[in-house]
């Protein structure tokens, strides 16, 4: 059969269409695969992987400079005394945060994604290898300081939770609105400066809910310790839902 | 901008696929592309084709599919189409709306040889 059209012996080609010796008619394949489905298969394994130990995970993202790695230490402190945590830094380059981290006491991985924008659920399911986080444990992952990319990946975490710091204007939610659609919780930092500023605290509330009905909202600061006792008890209450 | 991981992450399926459906080459890809996914389309075309080059699918087309928003509002108890995710209804103005298509992005199928 002639390979080019397909058509049967004894028929004449002009020049053009001749026999291309290793060309085959092309066809259709069906597919229907998320292009996600490798990350939300490695996901997967580290969602069962948290689910076996009871673990409470929590993915949290942000813009450069919101005050994550503050936050988290604060929150370290605060609840070190009754539960075990451990930490995953993934930065582009250095391991400051992790340094950070480790001042504290509690365990912390230090990712680097290099020229990478958000980490990815295989590197967190190689981390663990290393990190060997106890059961009923908190393990906070601390993203790329990036509000667009690691929006879409998945890491096998239990909640998104966006911070969202009031220098950086309330109009945040609606500028990136796939992060805000997609954490459980937003957890508004640095409201000791709000005297300061002009933001309005109300508008951003509006623009989180009409992102995302149901993200939940904290309003605190790392500094001040204002509101740091609500965000305790929304990790202590989301851990004993692990159980 | 993490359409180059995308791609790559599409490459890495075309190769998988290869063994599966037997094929050697790649002419063409169809992707489905929703309004809401994140992804920026021109973006995709411009790391398809660097990604692409020296594997079994150089030279292949990219078909993009676009897939329209879609979302429940729970006022007018219907679906209707969305641009963003922040929009409001078009229909009555107000919200939560609930979206439930165009935050996809699939291969849908192949060209093959």
């Amino acid at each position: 059969m002639c390979g080019v059209c397909g058509c049967g012996d004894g028929h004449q080609h002009s020049p053009k269409h001749s026999h291309i010796l290793g060309l085959s008619p092309t066809r259709m394949v069906k597919i229907e695969q998320d292009i996600f489905a490798k990350n939300n298969h490695y996901a997967a394994e580290n969602r069962r992987y948290f689910a076996e130990r009871q673990m409470l995970v929590l993915n949290l993202v942000s813009s450069p400079g919101s005050g994550k790695t503050t936050l988290l230490t604060e929150t370290i402190e605060q609840l070190k005394a009754d539960t075990e945590m451990a930490v995953i830094e993934g930065d582009q380059q250095t391991s400051r945060d992790a340094e950070r981290i480790r001042a504290t006491g509690v365990p912390a991985l230090q990712i680097n994604t290099g020229k990478g924008c958000h980490l990815e659920a295989q590197r967190i399911g190689q981390a663990l290898d290393t990190v060997q986080p106890k059961a009923q444990s908190v393990l906070f992952i601390e993203n790329v300081g990036n509000l667009v990319c690691p929006s879409g990946f998945d890491l096998g975490e239990a909640h998104k939770v966006v911070i969202l710091s009031v220098t950086e204007g309330e109009d945040k939610p609606i500028k990136y609105p796939d992060m805000f659609h997609a954490a459980s919780l937003m957890l508004l930092n640095k409201i000791d400066l709000l005297p300061y500023l002009d933001f309005d605290v109300e508008q951003c509330l509006a623009y989180a809910k009409q992102v995302n009905p149901n993200i939940e909202v904290i309003q605190l600061s790392a500094k001040s310790g204002e509101g740091l006792e609500q965000w305790q008890a929304w990790i202590k209450a989301q851990l004993a839902l692990q159980a | 901008m993490h359409e180059l991981s995308l791609c790559e992450s599409v490459l890495q399926v075309l190769e998988q696929q290869a063994q599966v459906e037997n094929y050697q080459i790649v002419t063409a890809v169809y992707l489905e592309i929703g309004a809401l996914s994140g992804v920026d389309p021109d973006a995709m075309r411009f790391c398809f084709d660097s990604v692409v080059q020296g594997s079994l699918a150089e030279n292949a087309r990219l078909e993009i599919i676009q897939i329209p928003g879609q979302a429940w509002c729970s006022a007018c108890k219907d679906n209707v189409l969305v641009e963003q995710l922040y929009d409001l209804c078009p229909r009555c103005g107000t919200y939560p709306l609930q979206i439930n298509n165009g935050d996809q992005m699939r291969i849908k199928q192949l060209e093959v040889a």
